[in-house]
């Protein structure tokens, strides 16, 4: 599961659940891959991420937590490559394999395995 | 398939995709060698995403994450997240009829500029009057033939052969 992936996700799939965003990480095995660098693409993803919540999530692994992001978006750091390639490296590069999610509301867990986050529910959750 | 959506339409270098119902992976690998930024292929299945995974890192693809989810029961934040939704969903049965439909409701809801979808042919009309009625612009792009294998005992022929369009949907909300 990349940092991406998890912007994107919510625990308010189960009917108790108001928000369930954002999920906590707790990982024990976390990688990183190479992947190519787009800057346009990272700049128009810039547009549709829940910033703050990245910058809470990599303070969550052992991998990225030393890494400095800007708290806010500004249009310079649009613009600033380096800036723009920590971004991509911390959104794509870094995976999380195996640990996993846990609602903020009710303390569920879903399990990460080899990299796929498992948010299938129970009937009675639903 | 792909090249046509990338080709034709430009849906899928540097585009956010999702592939619902992704199975062993072919339409997310697919993607990610054709350029995709990121992709998303999404399953309910385990054992589909395990020889997805492998698939992956046999062929050494970094772009594409994985998601075990039940594809109709997607929350809302994942709505808009993604450019370009490619999917082959099942065709129903008399069991689930309309299952395909469902995809596709699902499919509009996460892309913001195009979904790329199979249905029998069949269906068409069916499918062209639910998209008018949905405000969703839908278009055959290439009619297939489609080899479907028995897989189930009550299957009496070996393998029928079905047709199938091979659509492009844009969004109501774009």
């Amino acid at each position: 599961m990349k940092i991406l992936t998890h912007n994107m996700l919510t625990s308010n799939i189960i009917k108790s659940v108001k928000d369930g965003y954002p999920l906590k990480i707790a990982a024990t095995e976390v990688q990183e891959v190479d992947v190519d660098f787009n800057p346009e693409f990272i700049q128009r993803l810039l547009a549709k991420l829940n910033w703050s919540v990245i910058c809470e999530a990599i303070t969550q692994l052992d991998a990225t937590k030393d890494i400095e992001l800007p708290e806010n978006l500004t249009d310079e750091v649009k613009e600033d490559e380096d800036m723009l390639r920590k971004i991509h490296h911390v959104l794509l590069e870094v995976e999380v394999i195996e640990g996993k999610l846990i609602c903020p509301e009710t303390g569920r867990e879903f399990p990460i395995n080899k990299g796929i986050p498992n948010m299938l529910l129970n009937d009675e959750e639903v | 398939m792909l090249h046509t959506m990338e080709t034709q339409f430009g849906d899928i270098d540097g585009r956010r995709v999702a592939d619902i119902g992704c199975g062993s992976g072919r339409l997310s690998i697919g993607s990610a060698m054709l350029g995709a930024g990121y992709v998303l292929g999404i399953d309910i299945d385990e054992d589909a995403l395990d020889i997805c995974y492998n698939n992956l890192t046999d062929l050494e693809i970094s772009t594409v994450d994985m998601l075990r989810m039940d594809a109709l029961a997607l929350p809302p934040s994942l709505c808009k997240c993604f450019d370009t939704v490619v999917m082959n969903p099942p065709f129903g049965t008399k069991h689930n009829k309309g299952i395909d439909m469902k995809f596709l409701r699902a499919g509009l809801e996460l892309s913001t500029t195009a979904v790329y979808s199979l249905h029998k042919t069949s269906t068409r009309e069916h499918i062209l009057k639910v998209c008018n009625d949905w405000g969703v612009k839908a278009q055959v792009v290439a009619e297939l033939r489609y080899d479907i294998p028995a897989t189930y005992k009550h299957h009496k022929k070996r393998s029928v052969d079905i047709e199938v369009d091979f659509y492009r949907f844009e969004p109501a909300n774009k």
